[in-house]
């Protein structure tokens, strides 16, 4: 059992371009911020390093964080410039029974970030769902299409918070 | 010459009695072989996360029950236990008994629709109704408790809905001490059938490294070979109080983790619900099972991720509260969900009838996976 300070001083130690960032002031589950651009080449460390061996992804889920700005759309809805969108991933060791949060927050406008697929699996539609529900792009991801909405669904990520819903789809009225 | 070989893709789905449900598996087949396998979901997606960000927590608790529509109280127990450590409240010893009883209850009744419904994929139809008639009792126990037979909204937050029915404990026993002699029944039936042996063993092997990089949980990371089960290795409610074992795979007809052995190891998952309701029923507590139900949930700005085993697996709440009476986001981690990633992986070099056999044996409720 590492605690989240040893962890994150072996991450400090072996990854020195990575600039990470210890979070303890939200309540309940502290977490580590991770770049974007780094998150895949953090995983496979965690994942391969012989102290820590976080050899599960139990869970990853993305979030709107819904903090940027709000205006009007031509027509009048009010929609959101700027803001993060974030991606939470709790991961597990089965051997050394420790967990560990990661967070990376990305633009809410254009959400890429890196995929961890090649390290873990069980992100395959984990990852999908985050792509289909919010429209993060994950870099490198080998099967990058909707998973829960239609493949044909073109009226954007029905999870963020400032989705419409469409008045059509394929000619049948959507609000019944 | 030589003859021209060409890969056909065959659906099988979305409605197709084996599928359990709307899936749609796209099987590209070599001559009978199989060289991939893409499953296609959503056709049941309900929305339940963007629901959740408009209502109350209270309110959310019927939708739950919806998601494993088999293991309803499971899926209440997980959801309760999330919003509990976000308020921070303690529930009565005897609301916590009741709760452990029910998803055990639940637990066995899940366990036995997937048993049953894998014999009747196989072509073993009579154990099917065995099965059905045990859980009809279950169902009934259920029903003198809350009224409802499958989708409860019994478990609330900081308590249940109701107390026990009088003769709640009577009955449990009763059907106890019936229970017990149908499983051996059921063993003689189709556990330990010939014909059932040769369909399952040996097919769809699940190594425990794939297992766990997929992220698999449950009967079928058991039946690999690991004891993880989250009531012992990361306890929650009153578990710790109860003495139970941990069944896994021991690849007795085969290979560790074939589809027989996560067949097996729901069969013995069942006894060892036997005895936790066993020793739960003795050791209840009396005690006002609605009195720590909080008039105002709202809960502390923060996250968190509370997680319990279900029948099929892990089953996790991440839940964001932004301070106000409703969350912000929920992401629930469907044991379902991520269970059926693996089915390319372990249908690959199998024959189409084998399909039917692990996917049986991976047991999803497409209610969970499509959300």
């Amino acid at each position: 059992m590492k605690s989240l300070e040893e962890i994150v001083e072996i991450l400090k130690n072996n990854l020195p371009d990575v600039v990470l960032e210890a979070h303890s002031e939200i309540k309940f589950e502290p977490f580590i911020l991770i770049p974007s651009d780094k998150i895949d080449k953090v995983c496979l460390f965690l994942r391969d390093n012989p102290e820590l061996y976080f050899d599960s992804l139990v869970n990853l889920s993305a979030v709107d964080d819904f903090n940027g700005q709000k205006i009007k759309d031509e027509q009048g809805n009010e929609i959101m410039t700027g803001g993060t969108m974030s991606v939470y991933y709790h991961l597990e060791s089965i051997k050394f029974r420790h967990k560990l949060l990661l967070k990376v927050t990305t633009e809410r406008d254009d959400p890429i970030v890196n995929s961890v697929v090649t390290v873990w699996n069980s992100a395959n539609w984990h990852e999908r769902e985050a792509f289909d529900l919010f429209g993060i792009k994950f870099n490198n991801h080998p099967d990058l299409r909707r998973i829960l909405m239609p493949y044909d669904w073109e009226f954007g990520h029905p999870l963020r918070k400032d989705y419409q819903n469409p008045e059509f789809y394929q000619g049948m009225k959507v609000p019944y | 010459m030589s003859v021209r070989t060409e890969e056909m893709v065959l659906n099988m789905g979305p409605q197709h009695p084996s599928t359990h449900g709307v899936l749609r598996l796209e099987l590209t087949l070599d001559g009978e072989i199989i060289t991939k396998v893409v499953p296609h979901i959503g056709y049941l997606h309900r929305c339940f996360e963007k629901h959740c960000e408009v209502m109350t927590y209270p309110q959310i608790i019927p939708y739950t029950d919806r998601m494993d529509y088999l293991a309803a109280m499971g899926n209440e127990f997980g959801y309760v236990i999330a919003v509990e450590k976000l308020l921070g409240i303690q529930v009565p010893e005897r609301v916590e008994y009741i709760r452990v009883i029910m998803a055990e209850l639940q637990r066995i009744a899940s366990h036995l629709v997937a048993i049953g419904t894998y014999g009747a994929d196989i072509g073993a139809f009579t154990p099917f109704l065995y099965c059905f008639r045990d859980r009809e009792r279950i169902l009934n126990l259920f029903e003198i408790t809350c009224g409802a037979r499958l989708l409860y909204n019994y478990i609330w937050i900081g308590g249940l809905s109701h107390d026990l029915h009088p003769d709640f404990i009577r009955l449990t026993k009763e059907f106890i001490r019936e229970f017990k002699p149908n499983l051996k029944e059921l063993n003689n039936l189709l556990t330990f059938n010939k014909i059932f042996i040769d369909r399952t063993a040996n097919v769809g092997i699940l190594p425990l490294e794939t297992a766990i990089n997929f992220g698999i949980t449950g009967p079928m990371l058991r039946a690999s070979g690991l004891k993880w089960d989250l009531r012992k290795d990361d306890t929650y409610s009153v578990y710790n109080k109860f003495d139970f074992n941990i069944p896994v795979g021991d690849g007795r007809m085969g290979t560790v983790g074939d589809s027989w052995d996560r067949y097996f190891v729901r069969v013995l998952e069942m006894e060892e619900s036997l005895k936790i309701i066993e020793q739960a029923i003795e050791q209840i507590p009396d005690g006002d099972v609605t009195a720590a139900i909080p008039k105002r949930i709202k809960p502390p700005v923060g996250h968190i991720y509370s997680r319990v085993e279900n029948p099929r697996g892990e089953l996790g709440y991440f839940i964001i509260s932004d301070g106000s009476t409703s969350p912000f986001r929920v992401k629930v981690r469907a044991p379902s969900f991520v269970n059926l990633q693996i089915m390319d992986e372990l249908c690959r070099g199998h024959l189409v009838a084998d399909v039917i056999a692990i996917l049986g044996s991976v047991d999803i409720v497409l209610g969970e996976v499509d959300r």
